[in-house]
């Protein structure tokens, strides 16, 4: 007898119904979020001048935030790509397994640190370190826009916030990035080698085009967690608002998220709503990065499958 | 073979050990409880739920545990979620009493939605009152004495070295090294900025030209989140100079400011004194006791750099027992053991005889509907 429908049973019925409501929910909670920033934030557009301060009005006050938030995760994210996929490669190819097992173990135990205590150690003990550096910056390297100075005398500048933003990121895309690297077809490895490629050109050559859209994405996750990131901000950068290239000195902007987190507490009820409405394009700017994101990894995908 | 069954019975080994000390400890602090139970010499009893003001969090954590010594059968929980969400949650009604460094004001309505709330106007008495100090990191010199007017051209970046002519006047024979001045405040929106402005802007002869506010008005410069988070830039940096609450200034330089021909350091009494000869704010009804502090003081002793944190409380209250706990609780608060109790754990300043007394009838109308 010819089967015309598919099995099914109760089981299949629930287990769908369970996945078709979590996605749903996800979807409504996001949406929830939304609304909510919406209708609270939206007097905060256009409030009294004075609730601005130290700025004039609602764009003024929210472009040096935008400008910090997104510059602080991309110096993050420069620091902490070249890192994070030289340890996933070490991992995944260098190592022996007696070594790469337990680095894999260290790098995940990284991303278990809350961020307040990153946020504690950066502004009390990374900043001390980094003193002698921020002058040496300043006096050799000084022509460079990112070093003018004059640096810092407490250290907690935006180059110390990026830092330790950088090693909250790297074990998202060494996790990923070293999963996706050991996938890499075991064939297409060994094609390279018999080519006569050395390792490193099998790398170029095998790993690196398989692992790409992967790699992408996990740097966009981990730009996603170093653009959301408040408390370790907070507590390390000197902030206020200017916008400025300089990484050294005392005067930084303040990410969106950190600049809610210090500031809602002792808030009057127009401040609160300029800080929500701040909260509002903060999802816009997460939107348009992780749009941005999918545009590239789709771009990279056609490219191979050409 | 041996090795895997050891390594299996340690983590179960753990485990009950750990239950067995928390167990322990779990049935001592219910003895503890139900001993002092008995004690209650009290008729009242009840929860009391307020919040605001974090300056008060330390003052409010020695005085809650005080009163509930006394009266076992009231807990009091203070949510120390800053002045404006504290403000907020008073008018809500979520609170039944509210801590706020700014005496509540129509700036943005918010007296008038607070006297809604309450069906009359807002029984406002000051509770908390702590000089703020001027603190810098300079090695070599442990006390400076400025004027409001040097102050002010430090934080507003005119003064950039510590050996510039100005603060050299006021201090001969200090050995003022050329090092450059970071002055550092405040990130977060505090009562501790509005206070150190206020005073910049009133006694700073025209050097300082913004109004006082939460927000710390110019850009540029060093700063750093929270009282600790000032306390911590101003010790790891050299050169640098910060306000911050007196009790928590521990181990750093001391400005001594210019009041009158003399020159105070940061105390208690002098903070009191100051306060004493303030004028209380205009058009405001019996039970607010809102200051403007008189920061221009020439009064001898006074130390003018003071942060006056408030009590919001409803004159009358739908529930009696709820008014029987407020009223109750803030009579301690104003009380001179309440006070005492404050200056011991938090390091304030006692409120002067004749305020405390004025607060205490204030505080004395509080009753049920």
């Amino acid at each position: 007898m010819p089967r015309n429908k598919p099995v099914t049973s109760v089981g299949d019925t629930v287990f769908a119904g369970v996945a078709r409501t979590a996605a749903l929910a996800i979807m409504l909670a996001l949406a929830g979020v939304f609304v909510f920033l919406f209708i609270e934030g939206f007097p905060g557009l256009s409030a009294p001048t004075d609730v601005y301060r130290p700025a004039e009005d609602f764009l003024s006050y929210v472009g040096p935030l935008v400008f910090g938030t997104i510059w602080a995760a991309l110096v993050a994210l420069i620091i902490a790509v070249p890192f994070a996929i030289g340890i996933a490669l070490f991992i995944s190819h260098y190592a022996p397994a007696r070594l790469a097992v337990p680095i894999a173990y260290v790098i995940d135990l990284l991303a278990a640190v809350p961020s307040v205590v990153y946020g504690l150690w950066g502004g009390l003990a990374l900043a001390q370190a980094l003193k002698p550096v921020l002058v040496w910056l300043d006096t050799h390297l000084g022509f460079i826009p990112l070093f003018v100075g004059p640096a810092s005398v407490t250290g907690r500048t935006m180059l110390t916030a990026a830092i330790v933003l950088a090693i909250m990121i790297v074990p998202i895309v060494t996790a990923i990035s070293r999963e996706i690297f050991a996938q890499t077809p075991r064939l297409h490895e060994e094609a390279a080698m018999a080519l006569g490629a050395t390792r490193w050109e099998m790398i170029r050559l095998a790993v690196f085009p398989y692992a790409r859209s992967g790699v992408i994405s996990a740097v966009m996750l981990g730009l996603g967690r170093a653009l959301g990131e408040t408390m370790a901000v907070a507590m390390v950068l000197s902030a206020t608002q200017v916008v400025t290239l300089n990484l050294i000195s005392d005067t930084n902007p303040a990410t969106i998220a950190s600049n809610i987190a210090s500031n809602y507490k002792e808030a009057s009820p127009d401040r609160q709503a300029v800080l929500i409405a701040t909260g509002l394009v903060l999802f816009a700017v997460t939107f348009a990065v992780n749009f941005a994101a999918r545009m590239v990894i789709a771009r990279g995908e056609r490219k191979i499958a050409r | 073979m041996i090795r895997t069954s050891i390594r299996r019975a340690v983590v179960p080994g753990i485990a009950v050990i750990a239950l067995a000390v928390t167990g322990c400890g779990a049935s001592n602090e219910s003895d503890g409880g139900s001993a002092s139970d008995g004690d209650s010499g009290t008729s009242l009893s009840g929860e009391l739920a307020g919040g605001g003001a974090s300056s008060q969090d330390s003052a409010q954590q020695a005085w809650r545990a005080a009163f509930q010594g006394e009266n076992s059968g009231v807990t009091i929980t203070y949510d120390p979620v800053g002045s404006g969400a504290g403000r907020e949650s008073f008018i809500s009604g979520a609170y039944l009493f509210a801590g706020t460094d700014s005496y509540i004001s129509d700036d943005e309505g918010e007296l008038t939605k607070a006297t809604d709330t309450c069906g009359a106007e807002p029984i406002e008495v000051p509770a908390y009152v702590s000089p703020i100090a001027v603190i810098f990191n300079l090695p070599g010199v442990d006390s400076l004495n400025l004027d409001a007017k040097t102050i002010a051209g430090i934080f507003a970046g005119k003064i950039t070295t510590w050996d510039d002519a100005a603060i050299a006047a006021l201090n001969d024979g200090v050995d003022l090294p050329s090092t450059k001045i970071a002055p550092v405040h405040r990130s977060d929106d505090s009562g501790t900025t509005k206070n150190f402005t206020d005073y910049l802007s009133k006694a700073g002869d025209g050097a300082w030209t913004d109004d006082p506010s939460d927000t710390w008005p110019l850009k540029g410069g060093e700063s750093a989140e929270g009282t600790s988070g000032v306390v911590a830039a101003v010790k790891g940096g050299e050169g640098t100079i910060g306000y911050a609450d007196d009790s928590q200034a521990g181990g750093l330089g001391k400005v001594s400011i210019k009041v009158g021909e003399a020159f105070n350091a940061p105390s208690a009494d002098g903070a009191a004194k100051a306060l004493e000869v303030s004028k209380p704010v205009e058009g405001r009804g019996e039970g607010d006791m809102a200051f403007d502090i008189d920061r221009t003081t020439t009064e001898e002793g006074a130390y003018p750099l003071l942060l006056t944190s408030y009590l919001l409380a409803c004159p009358t209250y739908d529930d009696a027992n709820d008014a029987e706990l407020v009223k109750a609780f803030l009579t301690y608060i104003v009380s001179s053991d309440g006070q005492q109790a404050a200056a011991d754990a938090a390091g304030s300043a006692p409120l002067p005889d004749s305020i405390a007394q004025q607060a205490t009838d204030a505080v004395s109308v509080i009753a049920g509907k």
